[in-house]
């Protein structure tokens, strides 16, 4: 657990990054620090591990004041992901990996093989071990600045805009990545971000900084979404917050019946159950099939595609276990909306 | 002016060892001008205040007249090789310190800061991030500073020293051209040996700036 307590943090230049910040960031959770640039926000990441010094407060890591403790010796014990990646150029992406271990004393030939086996982790190739970090794709480098953070084990894990810097097709890929990873891990991760649908794909609690360094809220994304604060969360996280509220919502609970029978388009099946297409007398259009996972956003979405109305909805392996009604979704998200408001107020 | 073989082929010995004796001047004072210049260049690139000074010193030691600096450093080192290896290792402080800094200027902030952030103190910072990143700018300093200091060798003859020089001065007083063209010849060739051989040297340095194979 991180914990801020009454943290200000003034600048020689007279401007303040953070004001009066009292915040706890829990155990085995994600929390995002969001906000326009000059907020306050990269500042409060970077006093976790003495990249800058508070003015005053206190800021625990479990449960030690962390300017009591050498400042590397504190870096050493926590993961650390920059923008873009902040890779060392001269370094293969083995001894990359391996930078803190080798810190810490770790002999060579152990401190490699961990990196040999971090690279499993994130998702690289063991042949991109020998490479140089400018022979990679900026998605891939990422990947290995997720490696290295996590090569001590380290039980905190901060993140400065990671996926800033590529393109939004990897990052998607990396933010899946990241929760992947998370589930097996479960550190404690303080995510730094502008970017409000990335907040919140990965935050357990989101919070919203305002610049001059003030909090305005924290809370788990769902009821930030249904009950922000003020005016301006309700801005920043934008228009369209009902609909990202229905992107945390699973389909799980939406009621299924049978696939209808008779009508203008039937639901084609193949051998083993699984949907293949919708089909009329003269026309063929294709099926998106949801499982219980799929947020009801994509069900929403589906269910104005589909011709019917009806979004089919698989198990697992695929096979067909019924349709659920645009009516039914759309009942089902206005009944989600106003429970997480209830929750929020 | 005609060339005569027979005297190289009779001054054999006495060409090897002052082709020898000049390379290691010139070494000798690259060799301490970088002892010099590390770690006043790693002063001159962290306090900013003391970095305008440090290099405006190298640049007026350089503009003093080689054979001033010989000649005033008679009374402390006399008619030495000692003499000749400070006057040039002075010299070569105008390129090695200014490269330094400026290869220590070039290793961009996110780097630093990473290393920084993994939790490497300072000093292992600079030797293992630092210099490293620094290296090409530091090599292109060496490879001037030595050539530079082949080319002033000669000049300390005028203290009975400078290596390949004797053969001007022999040439000079006899009016025998052969001593003059041999020597300008091996000095020629001794840079270009050696700039050839510090490229490579750098090649085997920095392995993350070859080509992708």
């Amino acid at each position: 657990m991180i914990q801020f307590d009454a943290v200000h943090k003034r600048f020689p230049n007279g401007t303040t990054a953070v004001h009066d910040l009292s915040l706890e960031m829990p155990e085995g959770g994600v929390t995002v620090l969001v906000g326009s640039s000059g907020c306050g926000k990269t500042t409060t990441l970077r006093m976790i591990n003495r990249m800058v010094e508070p003015t005053s407060g206190t800021i625990k890591v479990n449960g030690r004041d962390v300017t009591q403790q050498d400042a590397a010796e504190l870096r050493r014990s926590i993961g650390y992901v920059i923008q873009q990646a902040g890779l060392f150029p001269h370094r293969t992406v083995l001894d990359n990996i391996a930078t803190v271990p080798l810190l810490l004393g770790w002999n060579r030939k152990k401190a490699r093989a961990r990196a040999a086996e971090l690279l499993e982790t994130v998702g690289l190739a063991a042949d991109a071990g020998k490479r140089y970090p400018h022979q990679l794709s900026g998605g891939q480098q990422q990947r290995v600045g997720v490696a290295r953070a996590l090569a001590a084990d380290p039980p905190v894990l901060l993140m400065d805009e990671p996926f800033g810097a590529v393109d939004p097709v990897v990052r998607t890929q990396l933010q899946d990545e990241l929760l992947r990873l998370q589930k097996e891990l479960n550190k404690t991760i303080v995510f730094v971000t502008h970017d409000v649908d990335e907040a919140v794909r990965l935050g357990d609690r989101i919070a919203i900084f305002r610049t001059g360094g003030h909090l305005v809220q924290c809370a788990p994304p769902a009821e930030l979404l249904a009950g922000p604060a003020d005016d301006f969360v309700a801005d920043f996280l934008g228009a369209e917050r009902g609909l990202k509220l229905l992107s945390l919502q699973t389909l799980a609970d939406v009621p299924q019946g049978p696939a209808p029978q008779g009508g203008t388009w039937t639901l084609v099946l193949d051998p083993a159950g699984k949907p293949l297409h919708w089909a009329s007398k003269d026309a063929e259009l294709p099926v998106r099939p949801l499982t219980d996972g799929d947020s009801l956003l994509a069900a929403l979405n589906e269910s104005i595609a589909s011709p019917t109305g009806l979004v089919a909805r698989v198990d697992a392996a695929g096979v067909l276990t019924g349709v659920s009604s645009r009516d039914d979704i759309h009942v089902h998200a206005g009944q989600a909306h106003s429970a997480a408001r209830v929750v929020a107020a | 002016m005609t060339i005569d073989w027979s005297w190289i082929g009779d001054h054999t010995d006495d060409l090897t060892s002052l082709t020898l004796s000049h390379l290691q001047a010139a070494m000798t004072a690259v060799f301490f001008g970088l002892l010099i210049s590390l770690p006043l260049a790693v002063v001159a690139h962290r306090v900013r205040p003391l970095r305008g000074f440090l290099l405006g010193l190298s640049n007026v030691l350089f503009t003093i007249p080689s054979i001033a600096i010989f000649v005033l450093l008679l009374p402390v080192s006399g008619l030495t090789r000692t003499t000749t290896v400070i006057g040039l290792t002075v010299y070569t402080l105008v390129v090695l310190l200014r490269n330094t800094v400026e290869g220590l200027d070039s290793v961009p902030a996110k780097t630093k800061e990473a290393a920084k952030a993994m939790g490497t103190r300072p000093l292992r910072t600079l030797l293992t991030v630092e210099l490293p990143l620094a290296l090409p700018v530091i090599m292109a300093g060496v490879r001037i500073a030595t050539v530079m200091s082949i080319s002033l060798v000669s000049v300390a003859t005028y203290i009975g020293d400078g290596g390949l020089g004797q053969l001007f001065t022999d040439g000079f007083q006899r009016d025998f051209p052969t001593p003059v063209i041999v020597g300008v010849v091996l000095t020629i060739l001794l840079a270009v040996v050696a700039d050839a051989l510090l490229v490579a040297l750098q090649y085997v340095l920095t392995p993350w700036r070859r080509r992708r194979a």
